[in-house]
């Protein structure tokens, strides 16, 4: 019994450590997924959250300035509009009318400030002529992880 | 050949369902012209997937336009060596891989065991007819490779129609790792199925645990060599094509592939306490099921895309099949359990919290620990959008908090373990192993910040690379030694001979070397830098010790793509080392995709990794990326020695019963020093 009790407390202090550093890491790195339009609607603390949006580059939207990249993504007629401001280029996957998940947070002007982009390109696995459904999407690319 | 083929995979899911019913017939009538019968239809079912499958490469082959998967992922100009990649780059086909490999585990069983294991084999035959059943039920019903394009003509009838080239494969997957890492992946995967049916049917057919538990650790040794060396490539492959700079992202996927790695590794630990002192037959057994489920939940999460992923496949159809699957496997084994748990009690108590059977307990729970911390963090968005009204992910720091202390934790369990005795350890035995090794991981931590590794955590965890390195020589300087002494054979050989005597053991601290070794490559992660810059010809920049300069750039047509070439050039100090050519791939097809070539100056110090990223807008200069990795070479070196080492321990043992009989005399013990002999230990090879 005594062993017994001996395996309980050195299993009970493993699991509460690792269970506290478990929140700890939960604290940094948790992120919100967003629609378009929660985005829009978000109040109060939830605005300052980490999150992630996801939408259809609007085609044209794509501006490259000094250090930042602006377009707009596009879900269920909402529009949102993003500016990139990693230091990593943009993924080769990243043209007009592709799905793009942005990550990143709120900015103070409203905009989607984004840190990171990913990018999987939408017409390269569309329905073949004929086919009754669409086939696998390809992998999306990261900017950066 | 498509009507052919898809015949094929019906007949298979036939024959399948005939072993499956059939077979239980067996089990209660005993007949043994039924016992044979369903076994043969089990033979049928895997020749008729190969043909299946070998259908499906043949239509690839033949550029056969006219049915959707070959036009969604191949195109005339894709090299053969990629047509042989595109069985398992969609959907469909890699759901036919999956049979397939299956399909190869199972008929190598049913043929190996004909003779053997009567009492349990019409238990496995059935267990793994049912296994095919749901993934022919898949292969035929749900996402059949086998599918013609058509057309709806102008009088409202569906004409056949054939395309004149495919839309080509991924650009991604168009690197020689991508056509050995899957097959690897998927190996492992299907593999675990074995050990999973004979846990399951032993328990079943309330066999005999020693005989069932060889069965098991061997099938499961080979499916975990297979899940190693797939995760292995996986990451290399996201390090030399994905251009990040990382081998590991704790993306979706990649973690799918480490929870049955992790519970396979711990049943493969946890498994000499059965052997050795009849302990943890229950959580033998649960880890074995659970092995299994988590690599349908792996093939689930990769297919379905139900957690968003750079993998995962879109809006797919399986998922409610996958998750119906998993429920009904999940109960089959828990009613199997409840029926029959008073077979699986345990013989013995632990006895001293410094024991071998402890250092067995830790490890597992922390394999265990690690598996739940991955799991719930792939799934949390899932777990979020079910019971709260947000959906929320957690991402890298989350699992590096908790996996960094489990991995310095189990590398000193590696150490520990198999030094200390059985039973209970002395205080004297604690000192006399564990001096040498501790002093050596001392000197290497030193040494570490000396060279200017200088991270707490890269420090501890070289100190412990250190330690335990020391102990595994010392296992087999000890046992060496006295092979030497009685043969006359120099250490050396005496070594390999021991290793050869002991396949399992000696297998063992091999694969413990080869994760000494990949636990030094991690220990460099802390230590990456990287510099981006906008280069014009002629310039250069600086990293680390190293200077890259941008020699020129040009334009390489190749068959399927065209490349653009960085040509940049490797200095350290005024010496040139050697020439760069990190590149962008422009790849032919319906739509032009691109892709990335890194390009690595790899040294066992350090890796100088250089990506062309891509063109400035504002200038329409390249702009070059370079990381300077150290320590990386050490990961991929340690692979080959886990691979080495499980391969070693597949070897059956030499037999020389002179030798074995003096080594396991206890006052002479130096094979083992700290085992103490009792009668509660069992015949076996730890």
């Amino acid at each position: 019994m005594q062993n017994r009790a001996k395996f309980g407390v050195g299993i009970g202090v493993i699991l509460v450590s690792l269970g506290f550093l478990a929140w700890m890491g939960y604290g940094e790195s948790k992120t919100y997924y967003h629609t378009i339009a929660e985005y829009q609607q978000l109040q109060g603390s939830a605005r300052n959250h980490r999150m992630r949006v996801s939408g259809t580059v609007v085609p044209g939207s794509i501006h490259h300035s000094a250090g930042r990249t602006d377009f707009a993504l596009e879900e269920e007629g909402k529009i949102l509009s993003v500016s990139y401001i990693g230091s990593d280029p943009l993924p080769d996957t990243f043209v007009d009318k592709s799905q793009a998940l942005v990550e990143g947070r709120r900015g103070s002007d409203g905009r989607f400030v984004a840190e990171h982009v990913q990018a999987k390109c939408a017409s390269k696995y569309e329905a073949a002529p004929g086919g009754d459904k669409p086939a696998a999407s390809s992998p999306a690319q990261q900017s950066s992880m | 050949m498509d009507v052919f083929g898809s015949f094929t995979l019906l007949l298979a899911f036939v024959c399948a369902v005939y072993a499956f019913v059939g077979g239980i017939a067996a089990i209660i009538t005993r007949h043994p012209l039924l016992v044979k019968s369903t076994r043969q239809a089990g033979i049928a079912t895997c020749v008729l997937i190969f043909i299946g499958t070998f259908s499906l490469e043949y239509l690839l082959f033949s550029d056969n336009f006219s049915q959707a998967y070959v036009v969604s992922h191949s195109n005339r100009d894709l090299s053969a060596f990629y047509k042989i990649a595109a069985l398992w780059s969609g959907q469909e086909g890699s759901l036919l891989f999956w049979s397939f490999l299956l399909a190869v585990y199972v008929i190598s069983v049913l043929i190996a065991y004909r003779h053997k294991n009567g009492e349990l084999m019409p238990y496995v035959g059935v267990i793994l007819a049912g296994v095919q059943i749901f993934f022919l039920t898949l292969n035929n019903f749900v996402e059949s490779p086998f599918k013609t394009l058509a057309n709806v003509s102008a009088s409202g009838v569906l004409e056949p129609f054939v395309r004149m080239d495919g839309n080509g494969l991924n650009p991604l997957l168009q690197y020689p790792e991508m056509v050995i890492h899957p097959p690897n992946l998927y190996s492992g995967y299907t593999g675990f199925t074995i050990p999973f049916a004979f846990a399951l049917a032993a328990l079943l057919a309330r066999y005999p645990g020693e005989k069932w538990i060889h069965l098991t650790r061997k099938w499961t040794m080979i499916a975990w060599c297979f899940q190693s060396i797939g995760i292995l490539l996986g990451a290399h492959w996201a390090y030399a094509v994905l251009g990040w700079g990382g081998y590991w992202g704790w993306d979706p996927v990649e973690n799918a592939s480490l929870l049955p790695w992790l519970t396979g590794t711990a049943f493969l630990h946890s498994v000499m306490m059965q052997e050795k002192r009849g302990m943890m037959k229950v959580w033998n057994v649960w880890l074995v099921f659970c092995t299994f489920l988590l690599c349908i939940l792996g093939t689930f999460l990769t297919r379905s895309g139900v957690v968003s992923s750079v993998h995962a496949f879109a809006n797919s159809q399986i998922g409610p099949w996958f998750v119906s699957f998993m429920l009904l496997t999940l109960v089959v084994c828990f009613v199997a359990y409840v029926k029959n748990h008073d077979y699986l009690k345990s013989e013995n108590q632990l006895d001293s919290m410094i024991s071998r059977e402890s250092s067995f307990l830790f490890n597992n729970l922390l394999f265990l620990v690690a598996c739940i911390a991955v799991l719930s963090g792939t799934l949390f968005p899932v777990f979020t959008e079910w019971f709260t009204p947000s959906r929320i992910s957690v991402g890298a720091p989350f699992f590096n908090k908790i996996m960094i202390p489990i991995g310095l934790a189990l590398l000193f369990l590696t150490g520990v373990g198999p030094l200390l005795a059985w039973r209970k350890t002395s205080t004297d035995s604690l000192k006399r192993n564990f001096t040498w090794p501790l002093v050596f991981g001392a000197l290497c931590a030193v040494l570490a910040y000396i060279l200017e590794y200088r991270n707490a955590v890269s420090l501890v965890c070289l100190f412990l690379c250190g330690f335990v390195f020391w102990t595994i020589v010392m296992e087999f300087y000890r046992g060496g030694k006295v092979i030497a002494a009685r043969s006359g054979m120099s250490l050396m050989m005496s070594a390999h001979e021991l290793s050869m005597r002991n396949t399992r053991r000696y297998g063992g601290y091999v694969v413990h070397f080869g994760m000494v070794l990949i636990f030094i490559g991690l220990a460099g992660a802390a230590f990456n830098t990287d510099v981006q810059k906008t280069m014009n010809l002629g310039d250069s920049m600086k990293l680390g010790p190293y200077t890259l300069v941008l020699q020129s750039a040009d334009t390489k047509p190749e068959k399927n793509y065209t490349a653009e070439r960085m040509i940049v050039e490797v200095l350290k100090g005024n010496k040139q080392l050697m020439m760069l050519y990190p590149e962008k791939r422009a790849f032919q097809g319906r739509d032009q995709q691109n892709g990335t070539m890194v390009a690595i100056y790899s040294t066992l110090r350090e890796d100088v990794y250089v990506v062309f990223a891509g063109t400035d807008p504002d200038t329409n200069l390249p702009v070059i990326h370079a990381f300077l990795n150290p320590l990386v070479k050490w990961i991929w070196l340690g692979g080959v020695w886990v691979v080495m080492g499980t391969l070693l321990a597949l070897v059956p043992n030499r037999r020389t019963a002179l030798v074995i009989a003096g080594a396991t005399q206890p006052a002479a013990s130096p094979v083992a020093p700290a085992l103490t002999p009792s009668v509660n230990l069992r015949e076996g090879h730890d």
